[in-house]
């Protein structure tokens, strides 16, 4: 048995992962039409290189960017593109982002090029880390970071961390991936070890999915049947059911005991994590050459009429994936994507499903968080509870006075804002959204303190110049007049000189 | 003998204090600085001054008040209050109200500029392009939002007018939540 950590604070939340079955995936319809966003990922957005009107195949790759944290989009589903526009994006603020929206012609017809890799185990890691990130790859586990930048660390490697905590409660779409795609993510894990070389490879699972553990250990079994020895040095593990366990950072210290530095990556430990979906999307870019264009989606929460797993393609409006798992229950029906410590409230279900869409959760819409809110008894409940080591009380009284000095010296940043100093608090204050409001009021500030240094250096620059303007124009107004002056004079001269002569010559 | 020990020490020191002064000397008005980089650039001249420098130069001879720059807003005004240690006040009305909407920035219809030049001369921070009788265009980045550049003093009406910037997930920004505490004080 290999050493278990563990990390202060955390909740033992109820699970509900039961609600949505994760042993069967259903596949839904294909929707009449597709709207993908151009920046699902962190990074750069991508720039599309098709126009509206333009026929388009499943898996084309329809927007990219030459930037290195950047990722490739393609087409979800074969099509016509219908239009380039600003189209709702599934987020809190229910802004609008420039997406490429195709209507679907039924036909789900694969682009010629992609063609499945007879011997991928004759591809060097260059080739391999190219087709990654030609498939256009992010985290799947949320933080759809561009998995190709994750994958060329600077220094050496000791463990390799596969992520399938899935800590939330109600998601079970990494579950449901364990389950129906075992093969698949073992195949990935080796993939990833020849890209990476780490000493250690681990699969981690919470406990409370004994199904996944066991799909997975049997398919490393399988595929050392076959011949793949090296596969028995895949270590699945159990780790405990914590809330938030599944964080990178919480997951790291509890496998190895190591802690990532402030505003560092896991690399920078010797570490790279993956999501369970991530590493069975890249299996899947090198086997089969496909590149991401679906992903599993859990639709759950208490007023989902048929909760259950179902592979989506991604740009799918988030309304007919609930309206294809049966509607909801209710009229006064909140849409999270998500799940309901993390997730986020969706102003409206017009958005399309994106690759960060792991939950579409339906549940009761709750009452205003400012409502029932008493002021803070400074019992220390939330600080027991955070598993990054701050101090959400303290966080809380510079957050309300926008204290930017302060919070940054509180370690703000480092928030993960998982949502457990929330749960405990007695006098229910919305803590997370207390940070959220002075993340946002930081980076804010941050953004308006450039412009004003810019702004600064601009007006000195252009003083400067008009200074420079005036002393020129008044040198050459002083020059004109000196010449002026000189030429008075040398007039008045011969004038003087003339009668002179005259009277000499007289 | 005590008498000289003061005298030769005083004139030691005056000499030495005398030398640090000059060999030292702050260049510059450091309060006036320090004003300056509180002050947030706008150059939109609504506190009665040419620009932010002057009145922060102003405010460092205590000739203007500290509630006189709407941009700055009631963030502004407690961040001069504490650097000066001088009391929060409101915002005086004469100089204008702050501006909830957030950041605008003017806009160029090159349909109707008749290419005059006014405002690119006008422009504190140089953000306007053309030349007489081309039409002009702001570049976005560098606009302050100033305001000094659309009518009256642009001539042609419905040329220039101020636009808020387009909300993205980037600018977006949670709202803050309401305090209970606030709500027993009163």
């Amino acid at each position: 048995m290999k050493k278990l950590w563990t990390f202060k604070g955390g909740l033992k939340l109820a699970g509900f992962k039961k609600l949505s079955k994760p042993s069967v995936v259903k596949s839904l319809p294909i929707p009449k039409r597709v709207i993908l966003p151009l920046r699902q990922h962190i990074g750069e957005p991508a720039e599309p290189i098709v126009e509206a009107g333009e026929k388009v195949y499943k898996g084309q790759v329809i927007a990219t960017s030459k930037s290195f944290i950047s990722a490739s989009v393609h087409a979800s589903t074969s099509g016509t593109v219908i239009e380039i526009e600003k189209h709702n994006i599934p987020h809190q603020s229910g802004v609008s982002e420039l997406c490429i929206v195709i209507e679907t012609d039924g036909k789900d017809e694969w682009y010629p090029n992609i063609k499945p890799n007879l011997h991928p185990e004759n591809l060097d890691v260059d080739e391999i880390r190219a087709r990654i990130r030609e498939a256009g790859i992010v985290g799947l586990g949320g933080a759809v970071f561009p998995s190709a930048a994750k994958l060329k660390p600077t220094r050496q490697i000791d463990t390799l961390i596969i992520n399938g905590a899935e800590c939330e409660p109600y998601i079970t779409c990494d579950d449901a991936l364990m389950q129906s795609c075992p093969d698949e993510i073992v195949q990935g894990v080796l993939l990833l070890r020849k890209l990476l070389n780490p000493i250690e490879c681990i699969i981690a699972i919470e406990d409370n999915k004994p199904d996944a553990i066991e799909s997975i250990r049997h398919s490393i079994e399988k595929l050392r049947e076959q011949g793949q020895g090296s596969v028995t040095t895949i270590n699945v593990i159990a780790v405990p059911t914590i809330f938030p366990t599944g964080g990178e950072k919480q997951l790291i210290k509890v496998l190895t005991g190591k802690e990532v530095p402030k505003e560092g990556l896991p690399y920078e430990v010797g570490i790279v994590c993956l999501n369970v979906g991530t590493t069975a999307a890249i299996r899947n870019a090198i086997y089969q050459g496909t590149p991401l264009v679906s992903r599993y989606v859990t639709v759950t929460g208490p007023l989902a009429k048929q909760p259950a797993n179902y592979e989506v393609m991604i740009g799918t409006p988030i309304e007919d994936v609930i309206q294809a798992a049966g509607k909801v229950k209710a009229d006064n029906c909140a849409v999270i994507m998500g799940g309901p410590m993390m997730g986020q409230l969706l102003p409206h279900s017009q958005s399309p499903v994106v690759k960060a869409t792991n939950c579409i959760l339906l549940e009761e819409i709750k009452p205003d968080i400012n409502t029932n809110v008493m002021p803070c008894i400074r019992c220390g409940s939330c600080s027991s509870a955070c598993p990054m080591n701050l101090l959400p009380q303290q966080l809380y009284w510079h957050a309300r006075e926008k204290s930017f000095k302060k919070l940054e010296h509180y370690n703000l940043p480092d928030c993960i804002e998982c949502g457990c100093c929330s749960v405990v608090c007695p006098s229910k204050i919305p803590l997370v959204h207390y940070f959220r409001f002075a993340k946002s009021e930081m980076k804010d500030h941050e953004i308006s303190t450039k412009i004003a240094e810019q702004s600064r250096v601009r007006t000195q620059a252009r003083e400067a110049r008009l200074e420079r303007m005036k002393r020129e124009q008044e040198a050459r107004k002083a020059k004109r007049k000196a010449d002026r002056l000189k030429k008075k004079a040398a007039g008045k001269k011969a004038t003087k000189q003339k009668p002179g002569k005259e009277a000499l010559a007289g | 003998m005590a008498i000289f020990i003061i005298s030769v020490l005083s004139l030691f020191f005056g000499i030495a204090l005398g030398y640090f002064a000059i060999r030292f000397r702050v260049e510059g008005d450091p309060v006036v600085e320090q004003i300056d980089a509180v002050l947030p650039q706008t150059q939109c001249a609504q506190c009665g001054y040419p620009g932010c420098r002057p009145y922060a130069e102003a405010i460092a001879k205590e000739e203007a008040e500290i509630n006189q720059c709407p941009p700055g807003g009631e963030d502004g005004i407690k961040a001069l209050a504490e650097l000066l240690g001088r009391e929060v006040i409101p915002l005086n009305p004469e100089n204008g109200s702050a501006d909830e909407a957030g950041r605008m920035i003017a806009v160029i219809n090159e349909e109707t500029c008749i290419g005059c030049t006014k405002c690119v001369q006008v422009c504190p921070v140089d953000a306007i392009v053309g030349a007489a009788k081309h039409k002009h265009n702001v570049i976005n980045e560098y606009c302050t939002g100033c305001e000094l550049c659309i009518p009256p003093l642009c001539p042609v009406e419905e040329c220039i007018q101020m636009q808020p910037i387009e909300l993205t997930v980037s600018t977006w920004k949670w709202s803050q939540p309401s305090s209970c505490d606030e709500g027993r004080a009163a």
